[in-house]
């Protein structure tokens, strides 16, 4: 990691792409048919029965009409026709609401209830045993729970995402903000410095790192999530675009949408690391 | 002892409760201006006295009156330089100093603070990484950023904890000589921590002898007799260096241990006034002198590496 030289990094693009030829080279031989025939045993009527033909339901679909579902949902991102026909940039876009909501709901509890952990041995020892407990629960093992008492789809999406996101800042900000070095707090008290300034301009810098390495995993985690909840509560946003285009039995539309998934959380992250980063210090 | 700037009265700590404490009926007094250097071995609670001078630990018993008045926690009246700089990783060189003027004075403006800051960077030297990170600097360098934050909130006091203890030789004579510059001109009052005898006698006006621990005590006070203008490569030329040398080596190096329960020089020590001492101008009776093949001047550039070398490691 880390050190390869600007040839070597040309290398690896080009590796990268050789990959990718080969994958889809593999993918379209296995998958290309050849084209139907008239003498196939079937009659005419029965194909007109099943709408536009046999090829939809025969196995995985070739790269290229894929590649027609890229270009149909690329080009139209953002119409909305209604409860099953949006933009496939509306369903991420309500998607990411979501994601932002819960995630954001789950700063706001984390970060002083984790720096309250941190400070305090007592409460982090009284604590403890309900994070383990907690921490391994599935998010969407709330999900009866949350619709049946809030009874709304939309907030218990959020709620998921609230509770999925919550544990590992809340570790990650309890360990950060327990393990500042005792020199830092120890110059903060001879400076006489006041407990807000101590609390935002020595101990939050010092565990900046370690808190944003628990928001990124977090971040991963409420996109690993999001799609399954949206399966789960419908209407909207991207896990309910697969789940709809699965009831489709439209495939291409399906792969469009796992290729979708892993790119945006592929930003997330890198988004994510950029601030990571931006806060990690050099001692 | 009305007239001391800082009175040290029956300070005790033991952190085990039951075990016998580090040290004992400690008494010391520091008067304005004055440089005192504190020397002992590994594990006689220096750096515990100086944490409970800097407000930073309790002691067990006994207590500290600065100006009269006790010491109940940190103050900004006194300044610490950490053993290990404890600078911000996160903050340049000069945030990390502004941080502590702001501290001092926060009714000030942005720019008069790092004026300030700016000012005591310069006197050590760092006028030019300002803007570096502390990771960018040299352990040196490190250690005079520390030094500029200190003196920069003014304090009455300074307290040091084997500042420079981590830092190579030639590093350290640098600083020893910067250091006793800005003392010497800003009429600090100091009261530092060190294992290395030659730093003590630069720098020092008395030199506080610790005996071992547990129930460490004050065992002598040297009073460094020689003129205040010193500087570490002429020192050696005073026949007066010597005697003070080998009065601290022979201390540590023979006699620290005899002031432990039943120890021969236990008895008859009252650690209310351990004896002053003036080694080559009143000998005390304590004294042994070591013979003359034991005595070797020091390497000028490098004064510390004479022998012995007492230094710990896990202070």
């Amino acid at each position: 990691m880390g050190t390869l030289n600007a040839r070597d990094k040309l290398r690896a693009a080009l590796l990268s792409l050789l990959i990718a030829v080969a994958a889809l080279a593999i993918w379209h031989v296995t998958t290309v048919k050849p084209a139907p025939t008239a003498a196939t045993g079937v009659s005419a009527e029965y194909a007109a029965l099943m709408g536009k033909g046999a090829e939809k339901t025969d196995g995985l679909p070739p790269p290229a009409k894929v590649a027609e579902a890229f270009v149909h949902h690329l080009g139209r991102p953002f119409y909305d026709n209604g409860p099953n026909d949006k933009g496939i940039g509306v369903q991420l876009a309500y998607s990411l609401a979501r994601v932002g909501l819960g995630f954001v709901l789950a700063v706001v509890v984390a970060l002083p209830l984790g720096f309250a952990i941190g400070m305090s041995p007592l409460l982090y020892r009284a604590l403890d045993p309900f994070i383990r407990v907690l921490k391994p629960i599935s998010p969407l093992a709330w999900m009866p729970l949350a619709l049946y008492t809030i009874k709304d789809s939309d907030i218990s999406g959020v709620f998921v995402i609230f509770i999925c996101s919550i544990w590992p800042m809340l570790i990650n900000t309890a360990h950060g903000v327990a393990s500042v070095r005792k020199e830092w707090l120890n110059v903060a008290r001879t400076l006489e410095l006041k407990p807000w300034r101590k609390a935002f301009e020595v101990v939050l810098p010092a565990a900046a790192p370690t808190i944003l390495t628990g928001m990124r995993i977090s971040m991963g985690i409420a996109w690993l999530v999001i799609v399954a909840a949206e399966m789960l509560v419908g209407g909207t946003g991207i896990g309910y675009f697969v789940w709809n285009e699965w009831n489709n039995l439209a495939l291409p539309n399906v792969i469009f949408a796992i290729v979708v998934i892993g790119v945006v959380g592929m930003a997330l992250d890198a988004l994510f690391g950029r601030l990571q980063r931006a806060a990690t210090y050099r001692e | 002892m009305s007239t001391s700037f800082l009175a040290v009265e029956a300070l005790s700590k033991s952190y085990v409760p039951g075990a016998p404490p580090v040290f004992e009926n400690l008494h010391l007094s520091i008067h304005q201006g004055e440089f005192v250097c504190i020397i002992g071995h590994s594990g006689c609670g220096k750096t515990t006295v100086l944490n409970v001078l800097a407000g930073l630990e309790e002691p067990s018993s006994g207590h500290v009156l600065m100006g009269g008045r006790q010491i109940n926690g940190p103050s900004l009246d006194r300044g610490v330089v950490f053993q290990g700089h404890a600078l911000m990783p996160w903050l340049s060189v000069l945030r990390n100093v502004v941080f502590a003027v702001r501290s001092r004075w926060p009714e000030w403006s942005r720019a008069q603070a790092e004026a300030h800051a700016r000012k005591y960077l310069e006197m050590v030297g760092l006028g030019h990484v300002l803007q570096k990170k502390p990771a960018e600097l040299s352990g040196g360098m490190k250690q005079r950023v520390g030094i500029a934050r200190a003196f920069a909130i003014e304090p009455k006091m300074l307290l040091l904890d084997e500042p420079f203890g981590a830092l190579d030789a030639l590093t350290r004579g640098m600083i020893q000589d910067e250091l006793l510059r800005i003392v010497r001109s800003t009429s600090q009052t100091v009261f530092m921590i060190t294992h290395d005898v030659d730093e003590a006698i630069l720098l020092a006006d008395k030199v506080l002898l610790m005996s071992n621990g547990p129930r460490a005590r004050i065992a002598e006070v040297v009073e460094v007799t020689m003129p205040r203008e010193r500087t570490r490569l002429t020192l050696h030329h005073d026949p007066q260096y010597y005697r003070i040398r080998n009065h601290l080596v022979d201390f540590l190096v023979h006699r620290s241990k005899d002031y432990g329960d039943g120890g021969p020089a236990a008895a008859g020590h009252d650690p209310r006034h351990p004896p002053v001492v003036r080694p080559g101008l009143e000998e005390s009776a304590t004294v042994t002198p070591l013979p003359l093949e034991r005595m070797r001047p020091p390497l000028a550039a490098v004064p510390h590496e004479s022998p012995p070398r007492l230094r710990a490691q896990g202070e």
